[in-house]
């Protein structure tokens, strides 16, 4: 194993993280994905364990709040199942947004919750007719006096109807085009905020996927996160900050199902010998290991960064992000591939791996988008000389 | 309320193997661990704690690298823990390491209630727990399943060969557990740190003012006197075919065994 | 005692005991199986053996057995505070009977009772205790007690003695020994020895409120002479009813590996192994089951081994007395039909 030089607390993170997904989510994860069961039991041992708040300062009681360490837990979970993963680092996702602007007092309000693991979090940005054009969304918050009224719809949230908190972009000033957008913490509860709609998903089915429906729901202007019209910026910024998250999912992903290929590549017999001595076999694999150990090696050097303070990590994040879904993708499916029909039974975990991996490519912002970034990102510096 | 645990740190014998020709045991490699059961032991007096409040206190009798087991035991979440330790001890059998335990405890804390694992994996003789209860003189419970503590008394649930017993018993008592009673919580981050802080205290046999005389191997009633790999029974017949030619083949077989 | 305290003491301890454990009334098996063995230690000692019985008066109705099996003397202990077993009045009494009487072996069964009693008495008594033994033989020399059993899970057996202290206890792994009964047994009136026990008030501490039953076990595994059990490979907890239908049409009782019993795929009392029962029955078939050190020992008695797992490398095959490489899902039924059309 490459050293990557992480302290001690960030090994020990790691090493209990991976301690726990051996010992708990291995057992459970064929059932949750079955059953399409939200994992509460998991969440609850893992805030026993202090992981919650891998990515909250101390103050709020966090523990480190290093993006890098949320990385290495994320990415042993997902290494065991991504369904969990996901679940796990979608809080993040729902909390950065109060993390990154939020008031004293509502960083007091939410976080610590968040960080002892009593409450999960969600994102809502994306709608029925805004998913990649995020600028689209429909939902509206108008002013009334000292609230805003809700209305619209979110699709496809994580966490969506398990989570407390929920972190809303709606549009106060439509006239105003993208700088018409705010951001909100919502509470579950709220009158006028319900969920519709649990989806049945190819993968990560144990991640709840749901609908946010708002009527009318008053939310107190307390609740608005920075001023009107930052709603995009939360948005962009909160998803600069967490891309790192999902690589570490995809990548835990991949190395996953690479554990499992070699391991039946070793036991495997054909023609008088384990299929792991065949040259083409080892091709696979090389290509497979080679393609994770890359996406891990940027998906840190970003995680690294950020924790230095870094500023301007966003072509890299995006760039972690496409390659390490790319290759959870591919490393996936040449695992069913190397397990060959057995890769297909669901009695072997690959295929579900496979299944879970394709979400990777798609949210968070589909790699087309990241790709889009990328490209303007690099077009924005050759300007510059 | 006060509880002691009493743990040992024992090879993981799922992979201890022994040499056929030196009939030594293979410890290379096999990692040390808490002793299964102690580790439920640990996890039920860390919930007795959240429901009771008080203090659990853990304690081993075992060699300097014992204090990994106790380590982590602190995060899991223990408030103290004791390492015993002298070479006075060494070769104790489960009369002079339960004395000597029992010796620890009389010393140390005060106690309601006594937790131990039903047996140690590498031992396996669930002596040691109602042996430190005989030289304290207090009641003992074995093989408990379930336990629940109202005021001075517990109510125990045991887990017996076909029934389950249900028993009252006054405290202070010893409890041995077995592993049906819980699922032990892995440590958590907090833990972890102040286990990799702590500093543990080692007691020699002068600071838990046990009788040397009694204690390792002077003290120990039983000696080992041989230790040989089990032997291994000669094999079988391997029936082919169809699955109902097998089960065919298989049933007169049976048959002409007179079986049934 | 401790000898080296009292060396001149070493000749007044003589004789073999055995506890005859008694549950609701009735004496269990092991004590006839140690009563078995301990005659025929006692041919090396030239000794007698005795049988320690305690319980309410109802109890004496049992003794006679205990002749029947080859007890030259049995010490009967009655009151009604032993009825049912609990650790300190039983201790205390039986404590007082060997100080009184000095046999210089005391072996007792290793069952949960049996464990949980010896344990305690050797402490206060000062003697040497060997867990759960598999062998006893006499050492032809120094005419002491040799101690075989399993340790380490299995993986190693270490013969162990008390040379120095007396009584040499031992608890003594059910089922390894076989029972039979003795052509001419001594007469109980002459050699049933009545002891009155001291009840100490603070021996009373403990109160036994209630007994459940498992629903779940059907036929007794540790008696059963045909044991079915499953393991992991019947891939699903709903798969112990073919396990149990196997059972069913064999007479037998369903026994289980730890995994599946620390799966929660069915109840402790069915576990086989180390840590489980031990069985010996006439036919074991373990369904599923890889065959790892720890269940093997707790069911290499048997008579005859029959295995059906998937994965022809399975260690169980090595132990085997008939092995069948196949899916438990297919094989499992087709031997119960199989077994129920030649049964009729």
């Amino acid at each position: 194993m490459l050293d990557y030089l992480l302290t001690e607390e960030q090994i020990m993170v790691r090493d209990l993280a991976k301690k726990i997904a051996q010992e708990k989510v291995k057992p459970v994860r064929a059932e949750l994905d079955e059953k399409e069961e939200f994992p509460w039991d998991l969440m609850k041992i893992f805030a026993e364990a202090d992981l919650c708040g891998l990515w909250i300062p101390e103050k709020y009681g966090g523990f480190g709040q290093s993006v890098l360490a949320f990385c290495l837990a994320t990415e042993e979970i997902s290494r065991v199942c991504g369904g969990v993963g996901v679940t796990f680092a979608a809080t993040a996702l729902g909390g950065t947004p109060i993390l990154l602007f939020g008031s004293d007092e509502q960083k007091q309000k939410y976080l610590p919750d968040l960080a002892s693991g009593k409450k999960l979090a969600a994102f809502g940005l994306t709608e029925a007719n805004a998913g990649s054009d995020a600028g689209g969304i429909e939902t509206t918050a108008t002013k009334n006096g000292d609230y805003y009224i809700l209305n619209g719809t979110k699709q496809w949230i994580t966490n969506g109807g398990e989570a407390e908190t929920y972190s809303v972009i709606a549009m106060t000033d439509k006239s105003k085009g993208p700088r018409g957008a705010s951001a909100f913490i919502v509470e579950k509860g709220t009158p006028g905020f319900s969920f519709a709609k649990k989806e049945k998903k190819m993968g990560i089915r144990c991640s709840a996927t749901r609908e946010l429906v708002f009527q009318d729901c008053k939310v107190h202007k307390s609740q608005l996160l920075g001023k009107e019209g930052m709603g995009f910026i939360v948005a962009m910024r909160t998803l600069d900050l967490t891309r790192p998250g999902i690589g570490a999912q995809a990548v835990g992903i991949a190395q996953g199902a690479l554990d499992e290929a070699i391991k039946y590549a070793k036991q495997r017999v054909q023609f008088g010998k384990p299929i792991l001595s065949i040259q083409v076999i080892q091709h696979m694999l090389a290509d497979m290991a080679t393609q994770i150990e890359a996406s891990r090696a940027l998906v840190y050097a970003v995680a690294k960064a950020v924790d230095a303070g870094g500023k301007d990590f966003t072509k890299e994040a995006s760039m972690a992000k496409l390659i390490a879904s790319d290759t959870a993708m591919f490393v996936t499916t040449q695992a069913v591939q190397i397990l060959a029909g057995y890769g297909y039974m669901r009695e072997y975990p690959v295929e579900k791996m496979m299944r879970d991996a394709k979400i990777t490519q798609i949210y968070e912002g589909t790699n087309q988008i990241q790709r889009n970034q990328i490209g303007l990102a690099l077009v924005k510096e050759s300007a510059k000389s | 309320m006060e509880i002691v645990v009493c743990i040992k740190q024992v090879p993981d014998t799922t992979e201890v193997r022994i040499n056929p020709e030196t009939n030594t045991l293979i410890r290379e490699g096999v990692p040390s661990i808490v002793n299964p059961f102690d580790e439920n032991a640990v996890e039920e007096a860390l919930r007795l704690r959240e429901k009771h409040g008080g203090k659990v206190t853990v304690i081993t009798m075992g060699p300097p690298q014992a204090t990994e087991a106790l380590k982590q035991t602190i995060a899991m979440g223990a408030d103290e823990v004791f390492l015993i330790s002298d070479r006075a001890f060494a070769g104790s059998d489960t009369w002079a390491t339960s004395y000597t335990l029992a010796s620890a405890i009389k010393k140390l804390v005060k106690y309601d209630i006594i937790l131990c694992g039903k047996q140690a994996i590498d031992g396996d003789t669930a002596q040691v727990g109602p042996g430190i209860a005989e030289w304290l003189g207090i009641p003992q419970v074995t093989f408990a399943v379930k336990i629940e503590v109202d005021g001075n008394k517990a109510k125990v649930e045991r887990l017996l060969e076909e029934v389950n017993e249900i028993v009252e018993i006054p405290t202070p008592c010893m409890i041995t557990v077995v592993k049906q009673i819980n699922e032990p919580r892995p440590p958590s981050l907090k833990g972890m740190m102040r286990a990799k802080k702590a500093e543990i205290k080692t007691l020699s046999a002068v600071d838990i003012e046990a009788d040397q005389n009694i204690t390792g191997l002077k003290g120990s009633p039983t000696r080992v006197v041989k230790i040989f790999a089990p032997p291994q029974k000669g094999g079988g017949e391997m029936l082919s075919g169809s699955t109902d030619e097998m089960v065919s083949a298989l049933v007169s077989k049976l048959r002409e065994r007179k079986i049934f | 005692m401790d000898l080296r305290k009292n060396p001149n003491e070493a000749a007044a301890w003589k004789g073999i005991w055995i506890f005859a454990e008694q549950r609701e009334g009735t004496v269990q098996n092991v004590a006839y199986e140690l009563l078995s063995e301990a005659k025929k230690l006692a041919q090396d000692l030239n000794c007698e053996v005795a049988a320690v019985l305690a319980g309410d008066e109802a109890i004496e109705g049992q003794v006679s057995s205990l002749f029947e099996y080859g007890a030259d003397k049995v010490y009967l202990i009655t009151n009604k505070e032993l009825k049912d077993y609990r650790t300190a009045p039983y201790a205390s009494a039986i404590t007082d009977l060997v100080n009184k009487y000095k046999p210089e072996i005391f072996l007792i069964g290793a069952s949960t009772l049996g464990r949980d009693l010896a344990a305690r008495i050797a402490v206060r008594i000062n003697c040497g205790l060997t867990a759960d033994c598999t062998a006893l033989s006499i050492d032809p020399v120094k005419k002491i007690l040799q101690q075989t059993r399993p340790a380490f899970g299995g993986n190693i057996m270490a013969t162990i003695i008390s040379p120095n202290h007396r009584p040499q206890m031992a608890t003594v792994r059910p089922k390894v020994f076989r029972k039979s009964k003795i052509q001419n047994p001594k007469s109980k009136k002459e050699n049933t020895i009545i002891f009155t026990p001291t009840i100490n008030q603070n021996d009373l501490l403990v109160k036994i409120v209630d007994v459940i039953k498992d629903e779940s076990v059907k036929v007794n595994l540790a008696e059963a002479e045909i044991v079915v059990s499953g393991g992991r490979g019947i891939q699903d907890p709903k798969n112990f009813k073919m396990i149990e239908e196997l059972a069913q049409a064999v007479g037998g009782a369903v026994g289980a590996s730890r995994a599946t019993v620390d799966a929660g795929w069915i109840s402790a009392h069915h576990q086989v192994g180390q840590t489980g029962k031990t069985v010996a029955p006439k036919l074991y078939i373990a369904c599923g089951i890889a065959g790892k050190i720890q269940h093997l020992v707790g069911m290499q008695g048997a008579d005859t081994i029959v295995a059906i797992n998937k994965d022809p490398d399975a260690p169980i095959f090595k132990l085997a007395t008939y092995g069948i490489v196949g899916d438990c899902l297919e094989v499992v039924p087709a031997l119960t039909r199989k077994i129920k059309e030649v049964r009729g």
